[in-house]
């Protein structure tokens, strides 16, 4: 049950933080060069998102569970570490924030430079800039979806909290109708790559034979710890940048 | 050819990322803790605290050769 929940909030927050960059992107080019062709790109990546999901999903139910757990397990590690690294970076100031209303103006310049290729009726540049935006920022997502509901057994949950993210994100973003500039994503990213981290380092345990202390409890030990180790060093880091500051403006 | 390189590409950054160091240290932790857990020893804290000073490091040393 806890399992369940952590499952549906790292997916569903995953998700809307990709919806989010995705949403981006087609809004730019929708915007500057017309609905049609954007949206059949949307369809296009859409379709093989969903093909991807329904072929991998089943696929991944047929490998032994520890074999899948230390194999999921690792790759978690590898990809959420990615996400919480840069999360740590971004929070101190060593990497600029992710910001949604800067990445919108410069799909926007792109849009209105780019030449016009029609191929099939289609603008060419607008669909094949929607459909790369959604296949690329959905490929993490399917990731997610299929490692986690396949390790967890429940495929079904994790593609409804992915399903939930994406229609919120559209929702709210054609009541907007522009990027989603206000929605905390650094925050998210940060926490999607803490418990992406944490569930790679439980899966990956007990799919290399380790037995946790408390059984299926120690992930919230294990978050509660890469939590600490995260905060810590992004408040070192912090204090670091704010002392060099002073040096770098004397200099 | 070039769409093959491509596609490695993607998979590199997909997976590895900015800091190979941080995929091969996972690697070598990963297979010490199944190696362990054959041998008989439950080391289950040598994952957390593996991934732990990995990532500082990793965080450190990206901070570091970027003038902080």
């Amino acid at each position: 049950m806890t399992h369940d929940v952590l499952l549906f909030l790292t997916t569903f927050f995953a998700s809307a933080v990709e919806a989010v960059e995705a949403l981006t992107i087609v809004l730019a080019v929708g915007v500057v060069r017309g609905w049609r062709s954007t949206m059949i790109g949307v369809g296009a990546a859409t379709a093989v998102l969903a093909v991807i999901v329904a072929a991998l999903g089943p696929a991944l139910q047929v490998i032994p569970i520890d074999t899948l757990r230390f194999v999921v397990g690792a790759l978690l590690l590898a990809f959420g570490m990615q996400w919480l690294r840069k999360a740590i970076l971004r929070a101190s100031g060593y990497k600029p924030l992710h910001d949604e209303g800067a990445a919108f103006a410069r799909e926007r310049r792109a849009a209105e430079g780019a030449g016009v290729e029609e191929r099939a009726g289609i603008d060419w540049y607008s669909f094949t800039v929607a459909f790369k935006g959604v296949l690329l920022e959905g490929l993490e997502v399917v990731f997610i979806v299929v490692t986690f509901g396949s390790t967890q057994g429940n495929l079904g949950l994790a593609a409804a909290a992915a399903a939930a993210a994406l229609v919120l994100v559209v929702v709210v973003g054609a009541v907007v109708r522009g990027p989603l500039e206000r929605v905390p994503e650094n925050t998210l990213k940060y926490a999607v790559g803490l418990l992406l981290t944490s569930f790679g380092v439980f899966w990956g345990g007990e799919g290399a034979g380790v037995d946790w202390p408390g059984s299926d409890l120690a992930i919230f030990g294990i978050v509660a710890f890469m939590a600490l180790v995260s905060f810590a060093l992004t408040r070192s880091l912090s204090r670091r940048r704010t002392a060099l500051k002073p040096a770098e403006s004397r200099a | 050819m070039k769409y093959v390189a491509a596609f490695g590409r993607f998979w590199w950054d997909f997976i590895v990322g900015d800091d190979w160091r941080v995929a091969v240290g996972l690697a070598v932790s990963l297979a010490l803790v199944w190696f362990l857990a054959h041998e008989g020893v439950n080391a289950w804290w040598l994952l957390p605290v593996a991934v732990a000073l990995l990532l500082v490091e990793s965080v450190r040393r990206e901070a570091r050769s970027s003038g902080g």
